[in-house]
């Protein structure tokens, strides 16, 4: 397995001025000094509540936010900045998949409008893949087909070409996005809650296909959720975080059945279980982690003025990073 | 205390929709018990939110018909006017939305618009101020002198959701009708306002209309359960017999579909092709039948009836395909 991004000590502040000149004040740590790997052809699963700084990590690597300090590598090239990203062409390398798909696919536009967007801007590569670098065609037959091929493989027909985003459904427009976020042959996808909006069937649908174009193609996932049972399906490592830090970093396993700081206890404690005969006991158990929770901040978190700030990841195993306060410290 | 709370019977909407009437939901049957936690499952466009617009009369009555029978605590609500149905909303029946940001007045202090749910029913009301301030701790809000003085964005999801159901227990509900309470939350949040509903239907012994589309939540709280799928009930039984011997297609297929149980090499389920458009449902029908084209037509679809049948206590099962039913994988 090769490395495809590293992010080194990343972070991202947001100022807080304040007074008659203006001054700087005092910062919003968004991201905290974030370190982590995505491994090619993987899925790497960024969990927390909202507020936590998952988002603001995605955007800074698709260059949607600017880092205040640290450094994104991408197979080894730094693409920190704007001008970095430019210079190795890194933007078509990594694509994103919103939320929101409505909001994210302009109105205005038909269907093969927006996925031949990025197909214009980068050119057609000679065939679908991740990472195919060789020549690219920006002939506007080859765009053409290469717009109804991407659609072929997301499950549309080919008269979606010139239809509107609003004569989807939420799903369709979800897969049209995947399909736009495809056209370039990125190494990595960044899905930012791509299916929380959808209904549970729909939801199965964009799913397989996410898993199905990675076994193919071989792309990275950056899976930013809130829904742990998605979460645990799809990823193959996940870091939990809190207030812009990471509390818990480790595979999937190490998460879901050897977790150790209190605060990824409480996350998995709170998913809603299927098994009707425990939910007492869950419930009980759940109460239990809660008050552990508020009552023993002090072993988990650092004070940072208002903020329950999270102490440095210590390896506890090869794969597993917990955030507990050093012996003696 | 067993008496019926609600008893809904054979109600169907229909909407009015280029001069023709289209039918939303097709005769329904759902009945509540003081105390009991009922939830309505289904996907978008299934119709649950329909039903629980019924029972408060919400529907615009010059675009949509409403017929069969809704009685609360054996008072006909079908056929009120908006002036009759005004002493029922907010005082036997209480609601609480997905969107509490949406729903709560953005201008006014959060203990004005506790305090205007209980004057507007009882002008005379006195000592209103305490009891909006026991309604703001009875939702577990501590700091409750600060929370009634702010405005509604100045607090967390969480705590607009809090603020929303001490709205709906302002005049002590006996039902309460809850819909998708906390599909806009995270899920510690989610977790919290869940065990809060809980603690208040047990205290209060009101009855839950539980509206959601997520069956964790569905396991985690309800009584009973009805399955709807494009306008009908295709399942109704008590949870766990439910989640441990779903009878229907279409509950089992849900069920398949959940990525939580699964294991991260198998493919999940997705029920293939789409819900019908409401000018496409025929109601004589089950239309699940469409998603599942597998199944042998000709001897399901001679028997269906509009009638649920019975499986066993308790447990009924809209047609008969769910007898014969395989997942195509498993053939």
């Amino acid at each position: 397995m090769s490395e495809l991004v590293r992010i080194e000590n990343l972070k991202v502040y947001y100022p807080i001025r304040t007074g008659f000149f203006n001054r700087v004040t005092d910062n919003i740590k968004a991201v905290d000094n974030i370190s982590f790997t995505i491994e090619s052809g993987q899925t790497y699963g960024l969990v927390g509540e909202s507020g936590s700084g998952k988002t603001t990590i995605g955007k800074s690597l698709v260059g949607l936010e600017d880092p205040t300090s640290g450094k994104i590598l991408f197979e080894g090239h730094e693409v920190t900045t704007n001008r970095q990203k430019k210079a190795i062409n890194y933007n078509k390398d990594v694509q994103m998949v919103f939320q929101d798909s409505q909001s994210s696919l302009n109105p205005r536009k038909t269907i093969g409008e927006i996925i031949a967007e990025p197909l214009k801007n980068f050119g057609v590569p000679n065939f679908i893949g991740a990472g195919y670098d060789g020549e690219r065609s920006f002939d506007q037959t080859k765009i053409n087909e290469r717009v109804l091929a991407l659609l072929k493989i997301v499950g549309l027909p080919a008269q979606t070409v010139a239809q509107y985003p609003f004569q989807f459904s939420g799903g369709q427009r979800q897969r049209i996005g995947v399909a736009r976020a495809l056209a370039t042959n990125p190494r990595l996808i960044v899905a930012d809650e791509p299916v929380s909006a959808l209904d549970l069937s729909v939801q199965a649908q964009v799913l397989n296909f996410m898993k199905k174009i990675q076994r193919e193609y071989g792309i990275s996932f950056l899976f930013i959720s809130h829904d742990l049972g998605v979460v645990k399906y799809m990823t193959d490592n996940i870091a939990i975080m809190h207030n812009g830090r990471f509390v818990e970093m480790g595979t999937t396993n190490d998460i879901f059945n050897d977790a150790q700081h209190i605060y990824t206890k409480r996350l998995l404690s709170a998913i809603p279980s299927l098994d009707v005969s425990k939910r007492d006991e869950k419930r009980a158990y759940r109460k239990r982690i809660e008050s552990e929770f508020t009552q023993n901040k002090g072993a988990y978190y650092q004070q940072d003025g208002l903020r329950d700030r999270a102490y440095d990841l210590e390896p506890i195993t090869k794969t597993h990073y917990v955030a507990l306060k050093k012996e003696g410290a | 205390m067993d008496g019926k709370l609600l008893e809904a019977e054979n109600v169907s909407v229909d909407f009015r929709i280029d001069g023709q009437y289209q039918t939303a939901i097709h005769k329904i049957n759902i009945s509540i018990k003081h105390g009991e936690v009922v939830a309505l499952v289904g996907e978008s466009g299934s119709g649950k939110s329909t039903f629980a617009m019924s029972v408060m009369g919400l529907h615009n009555s010059d675009q949509t018909r409403v017929t069969g029978s809704i009685k609360l605590n054996d008072n006909e609500l079908i056929g009120l006017s908006e002036r009759q149905f005004d002493a029922y909303r907010g005082v036997s029946v209480g609601m609480i939305f997905q969107d509490p940001l949406s729903s709560l007045n953005p201008l006014m202090k959060i203990g004005d618009q506790i305090a205007e749910a209980i004057t507007v029913h009882d002008k005379q009301s006195k000592k209103v101020k305490q009891r909006v301030q026991k309604l703001i701790s009875d939702v577990g809000i501590v700091d409750v002198q600060r929370v009634s003085q702010q405005y509604p964005h100045e607090l967390s999801g969480g705590m607009r959701q809090r603020v929303m159901i001490a709205i709906a227990l302002a005049n002590e509900p006996d039902l309460i009708i809850a819909d998708e309470p906390t599909t806009a939350l995270d899920a510690t949040i989610q977790a919290q306002i869940l065990d809060l509903i809980k603690e208040i239907q047990q205290k209060k012994n009101a009855g839950i209309l539980l509206i959601t589309h997520d069956l964790g939540v569905v396991a985690e709280m309800a009584d009973t359960v009805t399955v709807m799928y494009a306008g009908q009930i295709v399942e109704q039984a008590r949870v766990a017999d439910l989640f441990n011997h779903p009878k229907h297609p279409y509950t089992r297929s849900l069920l398949r579909a959940d990525p939580s149980e699964v294991n991260s090499g198998d493919e999940l389920y997705a029920i293939p092709g789409t819900v019908p458009a409401l000018k496409d449902m025929d109601h004589s029908k089950d239309l699940f039948l469409k998603r599942i084209p597998w199944l042998d037509k000709a001897e399901v679809e001679a028997t269906v009836d509009e009638k649920l049948q019975k499986v066993s206590d308790e447990h009924y099962v809209r047609g008969n395909a769910w007898q014969n039913f395989e997942f195509l994988e498993d053939l």
